[in-house]
């Protein structure tokens, strides 16, 4: 049986546009340190460092582990390097996690990053390949078309996306690492932004930017640290092909599989109810009501209905992305790592300002690739 | 419960297939080279993937020179239904470890681990440059090659090789390769003809460099009952683990590998007699210090594959090591074996797997 695995510390850096002041290296450091200062550990008490984060073409720096392991305390260790599309933040602590809950290590430090600066995304994303189709327009001219899909799909009324990007901005005022603190934000800020990608707007789709992410995961016999372990009581990886006729984009089988496994582990048989809250991978806007039904918190149809009810607003009954979410902050590799460190902190009780009152069982998720890898972890303040 | 590197819970290497190693692989898209050695890994032992409950590959994107290389690749599985899978960014050897932990839990009993690149498609000399460090190091382009071939001068001044050793590594390799018809580069030619070669770059001649390859492999791991049912002589892995050295090469001593020493050490290798290693020595001065990290004495048989100078398939050469192993150990020529696999410039990373058969 797999042993207990729990987070104990965790760390991110101040995403901002440009973190000029650092270098790579000490960009992961920072959230490394930070993540060891909260478990109250230092490097040589660390078994393994997992790192992970988006394509290494986004800096061009191949296979980075290569160049980071002093920076991280590796030498002398295990270190592997994961490597999922948009997931691989989630699929990064996951691969930690089973170092731990195999029972192959007790503390494991793992580590995600993008540095933006260093590159140009949309271009790194637009490569042409032979034989296949280029995305040209990057991520989000990949997804707009869904987006469209799914409002023609469920009847949404234009409005529910511009809600969902003014939500995790205001949200993003009580998290002092947040890149984007938009403190006039409102529906007309966001309808007046630039069309970037019909239907969605310059303030719909989320920042290029620097950070990085870190967590220090530990098994029963080996916690620490200033807050109470995060226990992670379900863990999750699907993927499946990027086309194939009548794949649905709109609603993948890959998350409603991963999030059937998930619930399964973790004894949740009604998200909305059981969960206090959920750090959901919202890139553009619209993907807030569509995961919304993807992981089952809302019936097909309705997870427009359910954003516009407020429902999943820092004082709604479900928050969603209280952290602000990557709407207001996306280092790529780390934004996954920070849905999953972000209910850490709430089910801790360390989230400070934007701490959701009570919060003991939390959903992590993220996503990858054209909507089709998935990684997601439950966590609670209850051993599992 | 286990600990650092030792298994507790059995997994055996089921299946192991490869694609023939070529130099340059123009015909087919990653996938579709990729498709006829899942089709035979699953084949070998009558299975399909629906018997398998996680894949994991390693593969890197800066061989095809696009993003997500690993994504298309999966068109080669079709998961469908969904699968949980991941991927790793290094070689496919990292990518069966990741398998290895999440068998030890025992929550699932068989995985699929692949990997592929093809190494032709680019100046592959170049590209590993961008494994440097981005700001201090990459900016002036030192090559591996010539990096590696530092590494085997400070050999050399250590007084622990002499290029007539190196190019003993090459003979010996070229020649156990006319046995294995995956490999690339095969022929009978003796030390004193290799020693005639041109130098690369000095003291490395060309024979001390692993040819350029495209290339792909896969290994099915199995564990409970699958691996019994699976396998008539099942080849068990009895101890995994991989360590990291600082990328700082002025701070290495790059005449001996520690961290495959650390390795070994955690993976028992000393725990038993050796049969046969196979070393994921790209550079021929790198199987003698990694023979000696090993611990192995002039009874192992090495590289009986030839080894990465007969075949050296990027991000596949290491799992093809471990592979290779399992094969002569389920062929009955091998009890215990060692495998290895190394990353990163002068032997930065290393990996070591010990099979035994039942």
């Amino acid at each position: 049986m797999a042993e207990r695995c729990a987070v104990i510390g965790v760390g991110q850096t101040h995403h901002k546009a440009k973190r000029d002041d650092v270098s790579i290296a000490g960009l992961v450091r920072e959230a490394a340190k930070m993540a060891l200062a909260d478990a109250d550990l230092t490097w040589s008490d660390i078994d393994a460092v997992v790192i992970g984060k988006a394509p290494d073409m986004f800096e061009g720096n191949m296979m980075p582990e290569i160049y980071l392991a002093p920076a991280l305390g590796a030498v002398g260790k295990p270190m592997l390097r994961v490597h999922t599309a948009g997931s691989v933040g989630g699929s990064t602590a996951l691969v930690a996690a089973h170092l731990v809950s195999s029972g192959i290590h007790k503390r494991v430090l793992t580590v995600a990053y993008e540095k933006q600066s260093d590159s140009d995304a949309m271009w790194a994303l637009s490569v042409p390949q032979p034989f296949s189709a280029p995305l040209l327009a990057g991520a989000g001219g990949y997804f707009a078309p869904h987006i469209r899909a799914y409002m023609r799909r469920s009847g949404a009324p234009d409005h529910i996306g511009r809600m969902v990007a003014v939500k995790d901005r205001r949200n993003a005022m009580r998290n002092p690492y947040a890149h984007l603190h938009l403190a006039d934000i409102d529906l007309k800020m966001v309808e007046d932004s630039m069309m970037l990608w019909d239907p969605l707007r310059y303030l719909e789709a989320c920042p290029s930017s620097d950070g990085a992410a870190a967590m220090v995961l530990a098994a029963e016999d080996a916690v620490s640290g200033h807050y109470p372990p995060a226990w992670i009581h379900g863990a999750a990886m699907r993927s499946e092909p990027t086309m194939f006729a009548g794949r649905d984009q709109i609603n993948p089988q890959a998350g409603r599989d991963c999030s059937a496994d998930v619930y399964r582990q973790a004894g949740v048989t009604n998200p909305r109810e059981q969960f206090d809250c959920a750090e959901v991978y919202v890139p553009f806007s619209w993907y807030e009501p569509m995961w919304l039904e993807n992981l089952g918190f809302a019936e097909l149809g309705d997870g427009w209905k359910l954003t516009e009810s407020g429902a999943t607003a820092f004082d709604g009954d479900i928050p969603w992305n209280a952290s602000g979410g990557v709407l207001s902050s996306n280092p790529i590799g780390a934004s996954g790592m920070l849905r999953f460190l972000e209910v850490a902190m709430q089910v801790r009780g360390q989230a400070g300002e934007h701490q959701v009152d009570g919060a003991k069982l939390a959903l992590g998720q993220a996503y990858g690739g054209g909507s089709q890898f998935f990684a997601m972890w439950v966590v609670g303040s209850e051993k599992p | 419960m286990s600990a650092a590197g030792r298994t507790v819970r059995p997994v055996s290497i089921a299946s192991f297939a490869q694609a023939p190693s070529v130099r340059r692989e123009d015909e087919r898209n990653e996938a579709e080279a990729l498709h006829p050695v899942i089709a035979e890994v699953f084949g070998n032992i009558g299975i399909t993937k629906d018997d398998v409950d996680f894949i994991c590959s390693g593969s890197t994107d800066y061989l095809i020179g696009g993003p997500f290389s690993f994504v298309m690749a999966l068109d080669a599985i079709g998961v469908w239904p969904p699968r949980a899978e991941s991927h790793v960014e290094m070689d496919g050897a990292w990518a069966l470890y990741e398998a290895w932990v999440l068998l030890q839990e025992g929550e699932v009993d068989a995985a699929l681990v692949y990997s592929f690149g093809r190494s032709s498609l680019g100046d592959l000399n170049e590209i590993l440059t961008l494994q440097l460090d981005p700001y201090y190091e990459a900016p002036l382009w030192p090559d591996i090659v010539s990096l590696s071939a530092l590494q085997a001068r400070a050999l050399i001044d250590s007084g622990k090789a002499t290029e007539a050793d190196f190019a003993a590594v090459a003979s010996r390799s070229r020649r156990d390769a006319l046995s294995n018809p995956n490999a690339q580069v095969r022929k009978d030619v003796s030390v004193e003809e290799l020693l005639r070669d041109e130098y690369a770059v000095a003291p490395l001649r060309r024979h001390a460099l692993p040819p350029i390859t495209d290339g792909a492999a896969a290994i099915v791991l199995a564990a409970g009952d699958k691996a019994e049912q699976w396998s008539e002589r099942p080849v068990w892995i009895t101890g995994f683990d991989h360590r990291m050295e600082t990328h700082a090469l002025g701070a290495r001593d790059l005449t001996v590998s520690p961290s495959t020493a650390k390795a070994a050490e955690v993976a028992g290798v000393a725990a038993g007699k050796v049969d046969i290693a196979e070393i994921h020595a790209p550079f021929a001065h790198q199987e003698l210090i990694l023979t000696e990290a090993l611990g192995l004495d002039g009874s192992v048989v090495i590289n009986p594959s030839g080894g990465p100078l007969a075949a050296n398939p990027l991000m596949s050469a290491g799992l093809i090591r471990i592979g290779e192993a399992a094969s002569r150990i389920a062929a009955g020529q091998a009890d215990r074996a060692v495998a290895h696999a190394t990353s990163g410039p002068c032997l930065q990373q290393n990996l070591v797997c010990v099979l035994e058969g039942a």
